[in-house]
C-alpha cells in the first residue's frame, strides 16, 4: 500500500516537472520566433528607406548612375530573396552597394551638407544597427532555447515532443567576415 | 546573479522598502498619539499616518516616475522635436534611433524618452517596469557624446530598465522625498507641541518604557533624513557596475561606454536640474561630489555612485585595453 502511494506521488511529480519543462520550452520557442520576425521587420524597413535615399541623391549624383543602379538592383534582389541563407547573402550585397554609394556621396559637398541626406544616412545607419541588434537578440535567445532543450534532463522532454534546435544567424559571405573599409557611421 | 534573480530581488526589495516606509510612518504617528493625543480609545494619528503612508507608497509606486521627471524639468522628446532647429532635430532623431536600437537589443518595448535642458552631461531611467519606463538625458549629454557613446549610455539605462532597478530606485527616491518632507513637519510640530506634553502624560502613566519610546521617537525624527539618504545610496552603488556590464553586453562595445563615462565624469559641473533625491538614479553623481573619485569606508558610505575610475577600468578590461594612466585625459 505504502509502495503504491510512493509510486503515485513519484509519477505525479514527474508529470508536473514534464509539464513545467514543456511550457518553458514553448515559451522560449515563441520568443525565438518573435526574435526572428523582428529581423524581418528591420530588413523591410531598410528596403523601404532605400528608394527615398536614391531619389534624394539622384539629382546631385548624376555622374554616378552606375552606383545608383547597383543599389536599386541589389535592393530588388534582396526583397525577392527566399530563405535565410539566400537572404543573408543578398542583404550582404545590398550593404556593400550602399557602402559604395555613401563613400561616393562624400565627394559631393552639396550632399554632405544637405540635412535631408544626413538624416537619411542616419536612418539607414540606424536601420543597419537595428538589423544587427535584432540578429544579436535572436542569436542570444535561440542559443538559450537550444541549450535548454539539449541539457539533461530537459532533453528527454524536448526530444519526445519533437523540439528542433533553432538555426543561428551566421555570417555567410566571405566578404562580410573581412573588416569593412567604408565608414557608414555619422561620427564627425 | 542572472537576470531573473536580479528582477526577483528588485521586486522583493521594493516591497521591503515600501513596508519599512509604511511601518516608519505608523511609528511616527503612534508617537504623536502616545505623547500628545493619548492612545485611548483609538490611536487617531497612528491610523492617519498608516493611511497616509500606504497612499504615498502606492502613489510613489505608480507615479514616482512622473514626480522624478517633473522635478528635473524633463521635456518629452516629441515636444522638443516639433520646435527644434534642423541641427538639433538631427541629434534628437539620433537619440530616438539609438534608443530603438537598444530596445531591440534588449528585446523590450522602447521606453518614453525625455530631454533635460541642462548643459551638464547626465542621464537616468525611471518607471515601474519595462512597459512603463522612461529614459531621460540632459541636453549636455546629447551635445558632448558621439553616437557610439550615446548608445553606450542608453544601453546602461536600458539594463536598469530590464532588471527592474528602475522600480526599486524610483520607489526609494519617492520614499526618501516623503520622509524628508514629513520629518521636516514633525520637527516643527514637536517644537510647537512641547508645552502641551505634560498634560497628556498624566493619562497614560509613562514610566521607564515610555521614556525609552520617547527617546527612540525623537531620534527617529531627527535622523530620518540621514537614514533615508544612506538607504538610497546603499541601493544604488553596486547596481552601476552591473548596469555597465550588461549595457556593454547589449552594445558589444564597452570602450564607447567607458569613453562616455569619462566625458560625463570630467565635465565637472554639477547637474543643477537634477535634485538631490533623484541622484541615485543617475548614471553619474549629478552633484559633482568628488567622493566619486575616492575609495574607502566614508566615500563608500556617502557616495551615491561607485568610483568612476573603477567603472572605467572595468569596462576597458572588457575591451582588452589597459587602465587609463590619467583618467582625466584619456
Amino acid at each position: 500500500m505504502i509502495g503504491l502511494v510512493v509510486l503515485v506521488i513519484f509519477v505525479v511529480l514527474i508529470a508536473l516537472w514534464a509539464i513545467a519543462t514543456y511550457n518553458r520550452l514553448v515559451g522560449l520557442k515563441n520568443q525565438t520566433l518573435n526574435g526572428w520576425r523582428q529581423i524581418d521587420v528591420q530588413l523591410k524597413r531598410r528596403h523601404d528607406l532605400i528608394p527615398n535615399l536614391v531619389n534624394t541623391v539622384k539629382g546631385a549624383m548624376e555622374f554616378e548612375r552606375d552606383t545608383l543602379t547597383q543599389v536599386v538592383e541589389a535592393r530588388a534582389r534582396a526583397v525577392a530573396a527566399t530563405g535565410p541563407a539566400d537572404a543573408a547573402r543578398k542583404e550582404g550585397e545590398l550593404t556593400q552597394a550602399l557602402g559604395r554609394l555613401f563613400a561616393l556621396a562624400e565627394n559631393y559637398p552639396t550632399l554632405r551638407s544637405n540635412e535631408n541626406v544626413k538624416m537619411l544616412q542616419e536612418e539607414l545607419a540606424s536601420t543597419e544597427n537595428k538589423v544587427g541588434f535584432a540578429r544579436q537578440f535572436y542569436n542570444d535567445i535561440a542559443t538559450k532555447f537550444n541549450i535548454s532543450q539539449q541539457t539533461f534532463p530537459a532533453n528527454l522532454v524536448a526530444s519526445s515532443f519533437g523540439f528542433k534546435p533553432a538555426e543561428l544567424f551566421e555570417i555567410t559571405e566571405q566578404a562580410e567576415r573581412e573588416v569593412p573599409t567604408v565608414d557608414l557611421s555619422m561620427r564627425k | 546573479m542572472n537576470l531573473l534573480e536580479q528582477q526577483a530581488s528588485n521586486r522583493r526589495r521594493t516591497v521591503l522598502v515600501m513596508g519599512v516606509f509604511v511601518a516608519f510612518l505608523f511609528f511616527l504617528g503612534y508617537g504623536v498619539d502616545a505623547f500628545y493625543l493619548g492612545v485611548a480609545p483609538i490611536p487617531v494619528a497612528g491610523l492617519v499616518a498608516l493611511v497616509v503612508g500606504i497612499a504615498s507608497a502606492a502613489s510613489g509606486f505608480y507615479h514616482g516616475d512622473k514626480a522624478v521627471l517633473g522635478s528635473s524639468s524633463a521635456v518629452p522628446l516629441e515636444d522638443l522635436l516639433a520646435k527644434a532647429s534642423p541641427e538639433q532635430q538631427f541629434r534628437l532623431e539620433q537619440f530616438a534611433n539609438v534608443a530603438d536600437e537598444m530596445a531591440i537589443a534588449a528585446g523590450l518595448p522602447r521606453p518614453r524618452l525625455f530631454v533635460i535642458p541642462d548643459a551638464d552631461p547626465n542621464a537616468f531611467a525611471t518607471g515601474r517596469d519595462p512597459e512603463h519606463a522612461s529614459i531621460a538625458v540632459t541636453q549636455g549629454l546629447l551635445d558632448t557624446l558621439s553616437r557610439d557613446e550615446l548608445q553606450g549610455v542608453v544601453a546602461h539605462e536600458m539594463s536598469h530598465v530590464r532588471n527592474y532597478d528602475i522600480r526599486l530606485m524610483t520607489v526609494v527616491a519617492a520614499m526618501v522625498g516623503a520622509i524628508v518632507l514629513l520629518s521636516d513637519w514633525a520637527t516643527r510640530g514637536m517644537r510647537w507641541g512641547a508645552g502641551s506634553r505634560g498634560r497628556s502624560r498624566d493619562g497614560k502613566g509613562g514610566g521607564g518604557a515610555g521614556i525609552v519610546l520617547l527617546v527612540l521617537w525623537v531620534v527617529a525624527i531627527l535622523l530620518a533624513p540621514l537614514i533615508a539618504q544612506v538607504l538610497a545610496m546603499m541601493v544604488s552603488r553596486r547596481r552601476e557596475y552591473l548596469a555597465d556590464a550588461s549595457g556593454a553586453e547589449l552594445t558589444r562595445n564597452p570602450q564607447a561606454l567607458a569613453e562616455a563615462l569619462r566625458k560625463v565624469e570630467f565635465a565637472a559641473e554639477p547637474t543643477r536640474s537634477i535634485k538631490r533625491g533623484t541622484a541615485n538614479l543617475c548614471i553619474a553623481d549629478p552633484l559633482g561630489r568628488k567622493a566619486g573619485l575616492r575609495e574607502g569606508f566614508w566615500a563608500d558610505l556617502f557616495a551615491s555612485h561607485p568610483p568612476m575610475v573603477k567603472r572605467i577600468t572595468a569596462l576597458r578590461e572588457m575591451a582588452f585595453l589597459p587602465a587609463p594612466a590619467n583618467p582625466a585625459t584619456s
